[in-house]
């Protein structure tokens, strides 16, 4: 049998709701996994990204410092992106920030809203620093693939990740959409 | 009164003759003849304004791309609606036409039931090729069974159309320009106090996105009525 294709997966500003999907495959990821490896994932327990990689699968958009280093390192690894879901592709709900500003929603969470927090201060240490906008994806770096979706449902991951292997076209807006 | 005679013309639409009413559209034409063309702005019933673009054509030597919904037929011309090129603008266009304003799908009333949605499956736009600029504007929720986003609203100015053609009151109109531009009642009146207004919600039903929806509907729930207008105007045809 030909190679398996190494695969990452990542959730960055997401919900983790496209990655339920993606187990959601149930027993077709036992065949995709004839096909796959993956090596770098919320599934496995891996540190660093890999090199080498063929496929990533993003999840989420970029809303800190944290995720635009991560998306760099992801591009330079891997030989193709798959932006898997609207946070990833349109921002989506991540995005309703850009309206209001990071500061503001800071000042809602952190001050408003809170019971207590006596200094007044946001946190600034270990945690990444929020961006003062939120991307998609492919603002901030070339993506290959695009398959929407909140979630992306399972079968639409499913068709796109066979023709992928099998190296066929597909037409994705067949299988999904914005918000589906 | 003196009726006019009936003059048609003949023409080619993607190869195929047609004939239609010489002051006929494009538009009209080719769905005599079921050759589809997307349209957004467009509304059975209502004026034709081109404000959208996205039903932009090929016409054979012509540089110039042109709305089918707004461009008269011509004897002869060859009309060309499903080409690379038009594929291209189109998916441009539906890309700034998204990007404009803050199109968050998982959470709206429309989604599912939202024309602008099935544009985007349509034209096989899976994601936007410009930036998003997320302008913020503000909701009008006055009105006790009606809310305006126009966070989402994509100026096809249906609403403006049917309110002052079908309804008669002309409460909607554009203010400001460009990327500010906004819909609103009378003198940029909330719209519990527009005096024009009727209420009659003609314009909520035939908004093609979230942009205009009934109070209290949550996510996917705002189901339209977009046959309300033909409807309507074949009642008010037939009893005349
Ligand atoms: S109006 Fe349509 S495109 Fe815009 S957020 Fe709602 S469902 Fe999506
Ligand atoms: S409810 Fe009727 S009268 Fe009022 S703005 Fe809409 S179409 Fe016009
Ligand atoms: S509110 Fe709806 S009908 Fe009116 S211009 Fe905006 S999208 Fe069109
Ligand atoms: S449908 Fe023709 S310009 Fe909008």
């Amino acid at each position: 049998m030909a190679q398996k294709i190494k695969v990452a997966t990542i959730w960055l500003d997401g919900c983790s709701g496209c990655h339920m999907s993606f187990l959601d495959m149930d027993e077709r990821l036992v065949e995709l996994s004839e096909y796959m490896d993956v090596l770098y994932s919320p599934y496995v327990d891996q540190k660093e990204f890999p090199e080498g990689v063929d496929l990533t699968i993003v999840e989420g958009a970029l809303s800190s410092d944290h995720d635009v280093e991560m998306i760099k390192t992801i591009r330079q690894n891997s030989k193709k992106i798959l932006a898997l879901g609207d946070c990833a592709i349109t921002g989506n709900v991540s995005t309703m920030k850009n309206l209001y500003g990071t500061r503001a929603i800071m000042e809602t969470g952190y001050g408003q809203n809170a019971d207590h927090n006596e200094s007044g201060e946001y946190p600034h240490l270990v945690v990444p620093k929020l961006l003062d906008r939120v991307h998609p994806l492919h603002e901030i770096v070339p993506v290959d693939y695009f398959v929407p979706g909140c979630p992306t449902p399972a079968d639409a991951i499913y068709t796109v990740l066979k023709a992928l292997i099998e190296g066929k076209e597909v037409n994705i807006s067949q299988l999904t959409r914005f918000g589906k | 009164m003196i009726k006019q005679k009936v003059r048609v013309k003949t023409f080619q639409i993607n190869g195929i003759d047609v004939t239609g009413r010489s002051d006929s559209t494009i538009l009209e034409v080719a769905k005599e003849h079921d050759i589809h063309i997307p349209t957004l702005c467009y509304l059975e019933g209502l004026s034709c304004v081109g404000a959208c673009r996205i039903c932009l054509v090929e016409i054979k030597g012509s540089n110039k791309l042109i709305p089918a919904c707004t461009g008269k037929i011509k004897e002869g011309m060859e009309v060309f609606t499903d080409t690379d090129r038009l594929h291209k603008h189109r998916k441009m266009i539906l890309s700034m036409i998204f990007a404009e304003r803050t199109h968050t799908c998982s959470v709206c009333v429309s989604n599912g039931h939202c024309e602008l949605q099935d544009m985007s499956v349509e034209l096989g736009m899976e994601h936007s090729q410009v930036p998003y600029l997320t302008n913020r504007f503000d909701i009008d929720a006055s009105h006790e069974r009606f809310v305006n986003d126009p966070n989402r609203c994509i100026l096809c100015t249906r609403c403006v159309r049917v309110c002052d053609e079908v309804e008669g009151a002309h409460a909607w109109d554009l203010v400001d320009r460009g990327l500010d531009t906004r819909v609103i009642h009378d003198m940029d009146d909330p719209w519990v106090e527009s005096e024009s207004c009727t209420s009659c919600g003609k314009c909520v039903q035939v908004c093609p996105t979230g942009a205009l929806s009934e109070k209290g509907v949550s996510a996917t729930e705002m189901v339209k009525k977009k046959s309300l207008i033909v409807n309507l105007l074949e009642m008010r045809n037939r009893e005349r």
